[in-house]
């Protein structure tokens, strides 16, 4: 394959992880954190840019480890530490990273870039990446894809969320009962985009 | 099978070290954020290696911030005012600042990073906290879940403290705790005998501090405390005096009691020593002691519920009931109360109902 179509296979993944592919509303992985902390707009665009930052840069690292180190050494079986092991130092290192040069930011995302570590979304997109035999280019596509998706995904239950805290709610249901229950509703309307495009 | 095992572990082993040097070394670069200088009250500086928190670089400096939580952020004791160089107000200090201490640039030592220049402003008080070697020298039994602690100083030899006032325990690692803490305890001793200083601490079920006081430390051990703190002290008033502290609460209040010795002080006290049995009541001689060496002073005991073999003929039930019983008009009184904020909250609404001013009771609350 040339450079030029793996750039547009790249884009197609892109394209098809953040609407028909989404790794949140058709995977359900990341589930914890978007239920957690979709209770505001603020805080979910802080948690989902992270979540785009460590996605996209992890799902780089592995593929480098995996095709350069674990591949060759026949190692398959040894992804899911190998890559929870690169996920976690990086996360520390942006962490200091970010502490260090940009205090504001740290500000906004430090709190959330800990939680990260332990989201299977991250996880995910790394094992699919692998299983659907990626190139580099067309993991860096999908990686930053499943970000903007799951990023997009917990804005729009937070904004729901937001205003359904003025709304009177069965007790049963309140919290997370209704917010699984949106999150369900949303899932159907994103199943309105396949057929749009197939990006595997 | 046994050298795919081999090689796997070895591989896995060498990445996971690689990424943690890699670590280790942009956290010494990272982290570093060379040399800051601290102002305190516009006139003294500290020089110090940016990167940690406030509170740790000036303890390490050895100037002491009140602190229960250990630097978590849980206690809120740690605050003083950053003017300058602090940064933005962290989600995690919010919930402990109120709207006037947010304007008066109030922070948590414990969660400012010191990151650059940064000029803060401590209570004077601070200054003369120290830090203070001691060996255990006394352990004494008081009840079945009380002790009292004395601690002979090594270094510095003598401390100036006001009766009232509480020193921070050191409690290093242990067997069942993998972090230090400090804990706040009020000292019961004499302020006369400076040489020492005298904890009557009681047991916490799972309590990091006072499991390693009662099943660790021995006689003979050497242990670090910094102090004293804290603005409890009597008064130099002519008011009549009613103490109200049961179980370890007694611990300043007996403090306060050698003070009167001390300065022959001819004020009338009462102090209400409340206990569930009679078995929890202690030092009653000591007690006996200042009633005869005192001009006027009462010690009253109050038992919720002796039992009948007991023979106990002194006050029954809960302390303020026995208080409500013995006065009849606290108008003219100061109220000096130490203990569980239960205890203390019961108090002085009995206190108000018999006449006392809020501003004439103060008291020590046990967070
Ligand atoms: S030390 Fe407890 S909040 Fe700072």
């Amino acid at each position: 394959m040339n450079f030029g179509s793996e750039i547009s296979q790249a884009f197609v993944v892109c394209i098809s992880a953040i609407f028909t592919q989404n790794i949140l509303l058709s995977y359900f992985l990341g589930l914890c954190p978007f239920i957690g902390v979709s209770r505001e707009v603020k805080t979910s665009i802080g948690l989902g840019l992270a979540v785009i930052f460590v996605m996209t840069f992890t799902v780089m690292l592995n593929w480098l480890a995996y095709h350069y180190v674990l591949a060759p050494l026949n190692l398959h079986f040894f992804r899911f530490i190998m890559f929870i092991i690169i996920i976690a130092a990086f996360v520390q290192f942006i962490e200091m990273a970010i502490d260090r040069f940009s205090p504001v930011l740290y500000q906004n995302l430090g709190v959330f870039l800990p939680l990260i570590t332990v989201n299977c979304a991250i996880l995910g997109v790394s094992l699919f990446m692998v299983i659907r035999d990626y190139s580099f280019i067309v993991t860096i596509g999908y990686g930053l894809g499943s970000g903007i998706g799951w990023f997009l995904a917990i804005i729009a239950m937070a904004g729901i969320r937001q205003r359904l805290a003025n709304e009177r709610i069965p007790k049963g249901l309140q919290g997370a009962g209704i917010t699984l229950i949106v999150a369900g509703i949303m899932a159907l309307a994103f199943i309105g985009f396949t057929g749009v495009l197939q990006g595997q | 099978m046994f050298t795919t095992i081999l090689i796997s572990v070895l591989i896995i082993s060498l990445i996971a070290a690689a990424l943690a040097a890699v670590l280790a070394v942009s956290e010494n670069y990272l982290g570093d954020y060379g040399p800051c200088k601290i102002t305190i009250n516009k006139e003294s500086e500290l020089e110090v290696r940016g990167g940690k928190s406030l509170l740790a670089l000036l303890s390490q400096e050895k100037i002491f911030i009140p602190s229960a939580c250990g630097g978590r952020g849980t206690c809120g004791m740690c605050k003083l005012k950053v003017l300058e160089g602090g940064g933005p107000l962290l989600p995690t200090e919010e919930p402990f600042l109120s709207d006037e201490e947010r304007d008066s640039n109030v922070r948590l030592s414990c969660q400012v990073k010191v990151r650059n220049d940064i000029e803060i402003q401590i209570p004077d008080e601070i200054f003369a906290v120290q830090e203070f070697k001691c060996r255990c020298a006394d352990i004494l039994e008081l009840t079945h879940d009380i002790r009292q602690f004395t601690f002979e100083l090594i270094e510095p030899e003598k401390i100036d403290f006001v009766p009232g006032q509480y020193v921070q325990l050191f409690t290093p690692a242990y067997e069942k705790s993998s972090e230090e803490v400090y804990r706040a305890y009020s000292i019961s001793s004499d302020a006369r005998n400076d040489g020492k200083i005298e904890l009557i601490i009681r047991l916490v079920p799972n309590g990091i501090c006072t499991t390693y006081c009662f099943d660790y430390l021995k006689e003979g051990d050497e242990v670090k405390l910094n102090g004293p703190y804290g603005d409890f002290q009597l008064s130099d008033t002519e008011a009549p005096i009613i103490f109200i502290a049961g179980g370890s609460g007694m611990a300043p209040i007996k403090s306060m009691l050698h003070q009167m010795v001390n300065t022959d002080n001819k004020r009338k006290a009462s102090y209400f020593f409340g206990a569930n049995k009679v078995s929890e009541l202690f030092l009653g001689d000591l007690m006996k002691d200042f009633e005869s060496q005192l001009a006027d002073f009462t010690y009253v005991p109050v038992v919720a519920n002796p039992e009948p073999e007991e023979n106990w003929d002194g006050e029954t039930g809960l302390v303020t009931e026995a208080v409500k019983r013995q006065i009849d008009d606290a108008s003219v009184c100061e109220a000096y109360l130490c203990g569980s904020p239960g205890m203390i909250d019961a108090s002085i609404a009995v206190l108000k109902e018999l006449g006392m001013k809020e501003e004439n009771i103060f008291y020590d609350k046990f967070a």
